[in-house]
């Protein structure tokens, strides 16, 4: 009987504070805006809502720094996450098949913003190829999009998110300025690497550089003995300049065929995740910068 | 002549190209010489599901071992063969100061194990290059890894010769042994090490789950050509490796992913021992009941 009392006392105790907070929340929100909560899809996502919402945004990403949004496995918190957002940022292109049973199941109502939204998609056979942030012409129309869904969410805070974004904007072009002039210095020819996941596909467009990939785009998917086979032979046929390895795949299998073919492995590309914060590629721009200058090191270097 | 091109073409041409093909070859052949005598006295031994179990026991340590240490080979060999190692004495010491059965007492420490790598795995983000690991790469086996996996499979083979003659005594008179010494064993326990080292040399090779497929069913299916042991592990070891061998065409040829190809052609052979083996199979039952009603 005692212990039934102190559960009555100790459930009185909590509703009362949690009417209390309500209240308390309720004033907070009158006296300030309160942030809008974004939840982005993935760390790279996150990383651009952070820059054009700034102050007036609270982000969070769902698949983590060099983790794999192909085969992300979403967890209650991920879900209780969404529930609570006021705006959700996707890729689309079919990049996160995940993303619709969760947002479901989360009963999330709000708006959803698909970044990608008017950027023409390559083709991988009859699937659209969802990497369109690897070319900065396409992450404009992503921060357009994303400047366009937080100003319609915060009309009151239009004139600092246009500013930032109109910031970040001008970051982006002047990456894609240096970007293509230095990798304009090597011969279209040479512009020839490796990864073990074909996510640079627009990047290869824009920037003029040969990608051969060893595993299809899906990295969910067991690379067979055909596939390996067909990289060495294309490999040596080729004359490949360098070989990378993925921060999100398998390197020994990198490694292995780098091996076979007598090729250098040139260092880390990041394709679909962010660094760790505190690391060499934690931002978006610092991603391409940091991809960009990997790619030119290991052109520069096997050259001879 | 042309028939000789195409077969040289379809069955060894893959091999003399490529060198990633020949080393899953020599990992998948290492793996079977030891793997053939072990799953056999598995089998007869009656612990054919302790493969799988210790083959999940080890998730744990190996996640261990990579979290501490990252894609590191030894770390996580060392890691998996603590954890198994702690699983079997474990479920062995239950076993002995307990009623509780072996393979219950078993069932219950992997499972933990298992969750709990699941655990430690999920904790950490950032998993993909473990999964890998998990699930294995064939194609990707380094020098480190083969020397690990041949290593393993000679000192087992070693070993076994000296452990083979208790341990299948025990089988067949176990009254006997349990007079001398009992199932709990030293010769036991060197099987079990035995095991695991075999399965974490597996595991680097064709993934946890997948290097059990290779144990196992040749074990299994050549219970259907042979009876005394000696012939059971050749003819077990046979088979492990051509599957190796067979599953890497299949997949070469037909762009499958390798470790289930190889493991579905070891399943293969099994159906078709099963269906036609000379001892106890289903055509060998049909046959000696069509001879009884004919007599």
């Amino acid at each position: 009987m005692m212990r039934r009392g102190q559960w009555i006392v100790m459930s009185a105790v909590g509703a009362a504070g949690a009417v209390a907070s309500l209240f308390s929340g309720a004033a907070q929100a009158q006296a300030a805006p309160r942030k809008l909560r974004v939840v982005a899809s993935f760390s790279i996502l996150a990383d651009m809502v952070r820059e054009v919402g700034g102050g007036a945004v609270e982000v969070s990403g769902l698949v983590g720094p060099n983790a794999d949004a192909h085969v992300f496995e979403p967890s209650p918190r991920d879900a209780k996450r969404l529930a609570d957002a006021d705006l959700v940022v996707i890729n689309g292109l079919r990049f996160e098949g995940w993303i619709e049973r969760l947002i479901k199941a989360s009963g999330y109502r709000g708006p959803v913003l698909v970044a990608t939204q008017g950027i023409t998609p390559r083709l991988l056979g009859r699937e659209p190829d969802p990497h369109a942030w690897q070319s900065l012409v396409n992450a404009r129309r992503y921060v357009e999009n994303i400047r366009a869904a937080l100003v319609a969410a915060r009309p009151a805070l239009a004139a600092e998110i246009n500013l930032r974004s109109a910031d970040y904007l001008r970051r982006i072009d002047t990456l894609d300025a240096s970007a293509r002039a230095r990798l304009r210095q090597i011969d279209a020819a040479d512009r020839r690497v490796v990864t073990s996941h074909d996510a640079f596909g627009y990047l290869a467009e824009s920037y003029g550089v040969t990608f051969v990939s060893a595993q299809g785009w899906n990295t969910g998917t067991e690379a067979s003995a055909a596939d390996v086979a067909r990289i060495v032979r294309q490999l040596k046929g080729q004359k490949v300049r360098a070989i990378f390895v993925e921060n999100i795949s398998d390197p020994r299998l990198v490694q292995r065929i780098a091996h076979e073919v007598g090729a250098q492995v040139g260092g880390t590309l990041y394709s679909d995740a962010l660094s760790p914060p505190g690391t060499a590629a934690d931002t978006y721009l610092r991603m391409f910068e940091h991809n960009v200058s990997t790619l030119l090191a290991a052109l520069t270097t096997v050259r001879r | 002549m042309s028939l000789a091109l195409t077969l040289h073409a379809t069955l060894l041409q893959p091999f003399v190209e490529f060198g990633f093909m020949r080393r899953a070859l020599v990992a998948c052949v290492a793996l079977g010489l030891s793997g053939g005598p072990l799953g056999t006295l598995l089998v007869v031994r009656r612990m054919s599901l302790v493969g799988d179990a210790m083959a999940h026991a080890l998730l744990p340590g190996a996640a261990i071992g990579f979290i501490l240490a990252g894609m590191s080979l030894t770390a996580m060999s060392v890691g998996g063969f603590i954890a198994a190692m702690a699983v079997a004495a474990l479920a062995g010491g239950v076993t002995r100061w307990t009623s509780q059965k072996e393979d219950a007492s078993f069932a219950a420490f992997y499972l933990i194990a298992l969750a709990g790598g699941v655990m430690l795995i999920s904790t950490r983000g950032t998993s993909v290059d473990l999964m890998h690991v998990l699930f294995g790469s064939i194609l990707a086996v380094d020098d480190a890894s083969l020397f690990l996996i041949a290593g393993v499979a000679s000192v087992s083979l070693l070993v076994l010769a000296v452990v083979a003659r208790p341990l299948i005594v025990e089988c067949f008179d176990p009254g006997f042994l349990r007079a001398v010494g009992g199932r709990g064993g030293w010769h036991h326990q060197v099987f079990l090490m035995l095991l695991v080292a075999n399965l974490v040399g597996g595991f680097q090779a064709l993934g946890t789950l997948m290097a059990v497929g290779l144990l196992m069913l040749p074990a299994v299916a050549a219970r259907f050509w042979a009876h005394d042991i000696g012939r059971l592990s050749a003819i077990a070891a046979g088979m492990a490796a051509f599957s190796g061998y067979a599953g890497l065409l299949l997949s070469y040829h037909s762009q499958l992913p390798s470790g289930p190809s190889i493991v579905l052609v070891a399943g293969g052979i099994f159906l078709l021992s099963l269906g036609l083996g000379t001892r106890d199979s289903l055509r060998s039952r049909w046959w000696r009941a069509r001879q009884h009603r004919v007599a």
